[in-house]
């Protein structure tokens, strides 16, 4: 039993390299496109928002077989890293959703006053706009985090010997279904456990003072 | 006889269909202080609001310091940078200290180094008597104090007129007047300032000129002396009448 536990927990360290490329990804995606789509105009703007409506709107396992091969057949990448980028490209779609809302939380006479200093729009959008925009985002991506950790279980599906690949290649050896997606189980809800309290950690630590929650 | 350093010539802003402002020309003098006065929606915010570019205005030209400002080309963002403005709701940076909002545009805008900045943006928040409070967030701070650190964020880029969108609206009746003591302070150090507000005696002791707009056109305009005793428009004499009566002098 213990030896099933460990052979499904090796694939933690690939599961985390798989998130530690995604999260970040989709993060830095997610904010540029967010500024794009409610900053962009008239001709940008749409087209941010046809790339989430249609990012949204299929299945991220379907999307990752289709940017795997897309990505793979472009450039000479491992499954893992082609899998990890794909998840970062579809979970950019929700956190640009998520950015966007928090951008729009931050009252518009945030910007008045910024460029009443004589800031450009994009120095009232970096030092004005962004940093209360982040701190108003950290509750929904705190979810959105949870669902990238659950979905690097997708990229067992391109062979990726990750947590969810090795359970079912354990399960099947030793006949102990249960141990092994047991053991599976257990780790995505320790690191999303562990995501969860981090970033109420940082939810904390960034709060303004005198704002409520700070 | 000062410079003209603000000149608005026949200026239209039109909203949808509705025309705020139809054709207002006005000069403020250097070292002026000018009170814009009227009824609600008649176009005293907008007309604050196209001088700093703020609000583009849909025709006529606003000239700052010899410079048309509204002409194609112009950087906006320059001209800001000499023109402070404070709002009706503070508007200050909800993210940032009293320290902070008043050093940002430092920084980030004139390129002040951190240091330089700080040694300045004490020095404003001393003048509007608020030195102790710099560590304190916008969400910690009174109204009065909110405004008093927004006018200390304004001055800190040396501006060489003030526009104040009825700075004292929002604030609860005992606190509006540490805000009108700062306006005033400043008023008599001789900096140009045109406020949009309802304290008459404000208007009355510190106005240099008051401004009577109505349905987007200059009614009347004159010293507060001949404006509040001896205007010559009846429409005139019948609003300072009224709103002196509801406002009052808070001096």
């Amino acid at each position: 039993m213990l030896n099933t536990f460990l052979y499904v927990a090796q694939g933690l360290l690939v599961a985390l390299e798989v998130i530690a490329i995604a999260l970040p990804l989709g993060f830095v995606l997610g904010v540029l496109l967010a500024i794009l789509r409610v900053y962009g105009g008239r001709f940008i703007a749409p087209l941010v928002g046809i790339y989430s409506a249609v990012l949204r709107g299929v299945p991220p396992v379907v999307l990752l077989f289709i940017l795997y091969f897309v990505v793979a057949g472009a450039v000479n990448l491992s499954p893992l890293w082609a899998g990890a980028l794909s998840l970062g490209i579809i979970s950019s779609a929700y956190q640009l959703e998520i950015f966007r809302g928090a951008f729009g939380s931050v009252s518009s006479g945030q910007m008045t006053a910024a460029r009443a200093i004589g800031m450009n729009r994009s120095k009232a959008i970096r030092y004005i706009i962004l940093p209360q925009a982040l701190r108003l985002a950290i509750p929904p991506w705190s979810n959105e985090a949870a669902t990238v950790i659950k979905d690097s279980s997708l990229v067992y599906a391109l062979g990726v010997p990750e947590i969810l690949r090795r359970a079912q290649f354990v399960s099947a050896n030793t006949r102990e279904p249960f141990i092994a997606f047991g053991a599976a189980a257990l780790l995505y809800f320790a690191m999303t456990f562990v995501a969860g309290r981090l970033l109420d950690f940082v939810e904390n630590k960034t709060a303004i003072p005198g704002e409520v929650g700070g | 006889m000062a410079e003209t350093l603000i000149r608005v010539q026949n200026l239209r802003k039109i909203y949808g269909d509705k025309t705020v402002l139809k054709d207002i020309s006005l000069d403020i003098l250097e070292g002026d202080t000018v009170v814009l006065i009227g009824p609600s929606g008649t176009g005293k915010s907008t007309l604050l609001r196209c001088m700093n570019l703020l609000t583009k205005p849909d025709g006529g030209s606003i000239w700052f310091d010899g410079e048309e400002i509204t002409a194609p080309g112009v950087n906006e963002d320059r001209v800001r940078t000499h023109i402070g403005m404070v709002f009706q709701d503070f508007l200050l940076f909800n993210h940032l200290s009293a320290l902070d909002n008043v050093a940002i545009g430092l920084t980030k805008v004139l390129g002040m180094d951190k240091e330089a900045a700080t040694e300045k943006a004490l020095r404003e928040l001393d003048y509007v008597g608020l030195e102790e409070h710099a560590d304190k967030y916008p969400g910690q701070l009174s109204g009065g104090q909110k405004q008093r650190v927004a006018i200390a964020r304004a001055l800190a880029m040396d501006p060489r007129v003030m526009l104040f969108d009825e700075p004292t609206s929002a604030l609860d009746p005992e606190l509006i007047g540490e805000v009108l003591a700062t306006m005033e302070r400043l008023s008599n150090e001789g900096m140009t300032m045109v406020c949009v507000t309802h304290e008459m005696g404000f208007a009355r002791e510190v106005a240099d000129k008051i401004v009577f707009m109505e349905g987007g056109v200059v009614v009347e305009e004159g010293p507060p002396q001949q404006m509040f005793t001896a205007a010559q428009i009846p429409r005139t004499r019948e609003f300072l009448g009224k709103i002196t009566e509801l406002y009052g002098d808070h001096e």
